[in-house]
């Protein structure tokens, strides 16, 4: 699956677009920490929260559930949110 | 064969800033300056301390406005940066408490000589964390985090500071590693004797704010404590309310900022003790009257000291503006080196970094236009 990547993250994947498997969010994320380690931490507390300012979009819908089963045709965008003002 | 010249040691500065770190060389005699930065520009660096153990190894800690929390750690003198594998971070819920999550690693601490690679981290919201291997990985440490007293000392969100409650001033003593301190905004200063499996309240003697009970522990603010280098019996604190001096085995503060002029009052964010003399202390007072401005008092900033361990102060103010300027330094941001006239470093939240070469006597101003700056913390480069 094609998983856009934003700036602020480029420091770890090097780049705006990375592969990355997995059929729920969550094991996204885990694939993207095994190839790019802290990656996730950044994004997910410990707790397993989405942080506060990180959105992921899917097939059009904004993605809070890290459970959420993912089309594989479709990519995963993980934007920071507009919250900078 | 001619045998290799060890590396000779010099002085550097590490200032952490709201958008990014800064490294400052200079030499013993403190006259020129090298700027070495920005580091992670656009990062949170609330902290960035050099292992004395080593002369080498950086930690820094990071976030930004979007990202979680992380540490980055240099062997190189931040000519590279590696990223702590295991960043501090809260266990799950325990004791039925709610779960927490580290939005911010605000205060390094590295651990005595006796130990080295361990280091101690506070966080916000309130924790306490340890690495046993130079920073690369971090653990919960002690009992604090999931102890419902200390969850209730903690106080909410609210009771924090503008920028979140915070764990800061760990302390080791150098003759013991297992007697440990730390003071929290808000929740008062905690001692431990037995390496961290429990800790108590030292909070005796510490005004509060008028028209709060001081036996709850949660009200009380220190702002910043440290330990005599010269006397680890002696301790200072800069506290929401007031300037305090402990001398163990004694267990209660005495408010030596009563001795300061009344117009300037005692309230700051940091303490900096003389390295070979505990008797001598320098302060940064600030604005604390009605809504609390926290700026320099009239707009006049000066480092006040005293010699006598509190009974007298004197004001230092020779090359810092003489009005208008509304800036003050937070409870990192102010150090002394270890020279045989020592030298005096501040940074402020307008972005400028201070010094003086005669601890205290003359200031000069190294650099402006940095970004509101954090801490600052000398270091002693091998």
């Amino acid at each position: 699956m094609r998983v856009l990547i934003p700036s602020a993250l480029h420091a770890y994947t090097g780049s705006a677009q990375v592969e990355a498997n997995g059929d729920t969010v969550g094991a996204v994320l885990t694939d993207l920490e095994r190839q790019f380690p802290g990656i996730r931490f950044r994004m997910v507390d410990e707790q397993q929260r989405l942080r506060r300012h990180i959105r992921i979009f899917h097939a059009g819908e904004m993605i809070f559930d890290l459970d959420t089963a993912l089309r594989p045709d479709r990519e995963l965008c993980i934007v920071q949110a507009l919250s900078g003002g | 064969m001619v045998a290799p010249r060890p590396p000779r040691e010099h002085l550097a500065l590490l200032v952490a800033t709201r958008k990014g770190a800064w490294i400052y060389h200079t030499d013993s005699a403190r006259q020129s300056w090298r700027v070495d930065g920005p580091h992670f520009l656009g990062h949170i660096i609330n902290h960035m301390v050099l292992d004395p153990r080593d002369g080498r190894t950086l930690l820094a800690s990071a976030s930004t406005g979007h990202l979680g929390p992380t540490l980055f750690r240099s062997t190189d003198l931040g000519k590279s940066w590696q990223e702590a594998a295991t960043p501090p971070a809260f266990g799950p819920s325990r004791n039925d408490l709610p779960a927490r999550a580290v939005s911010c690693t605000f205060w390094l601490t590295p651990g005595p000589s006796s130990e080295p690679g361990v280091w101690y981290a506070g966080t916000s919201p309130q924790g306490l964390f340890r690495s046993a291997d130079g920073g690369q990985t971090w653990a919960p440490f002690s009992m604090i985090n999931d102890d419902p007293q200390f969850r209730h000392w903690f106080g909410t969100y609210q009771d924090g500071t503008p920028d979140g409650p915070m764990l800061h001033s760990i302390i080791v003593d150098p003759r013991d590693p297992r007697h440990l301190y730390f003071a929290m905004s808000g929740g008062g200063i905690h001692e431990s004797r037995d390496g961290g499996d429990t800790f108590t309240p030292l909070v005796d003697g510490m005004d509060i704010v008028d028209g709060f009970d001081s036996g709850e522990i949660s009200f009380h603010d220190p702002h910043c404590v440290r330990l005599c280098p010269s006397n680890p019996d002696r301790l200072y604190q800069q506290n929401h309310c007031g300037i305090y001096r402990l001398d163990r085995p004694g267990r209660r503060w005495t408010r030596i900022g009563r001795n300061m002029p009344a117009d300037i009052g005692d309230v700051g964010f940091p303490v900096v003790i003389h390295p070979r003399d505990d008797r001598t202390v320098w302060v940064f007072p600030m604005d604390g009257t009605d809504v609390w401005p926290r700026t320099s008092p009239q707009g006049q900033p000066a480092v006040y000291a005293t010699r006598d361990g509190g009974e007298t102060w004197q004001r230092l103010d020779n090359g810092l503006p003489a009005g208008q300027a509304w800036w003050t330094v937070k409870r990192q941001a102010m150090c002394a080196d270890s020279e045989a006239s020592v030298g005096l470093y501040f940074g402020t939240t307008s972005g400028e970094l201070w010094h003086s070469r005669d601890e205290g006597a003359h200031w000069s101003c190294v650099a402006r236009h940095l970004p509101e700056i954090y801490a600052v913390e000398t270091a002693c480069v091998a």
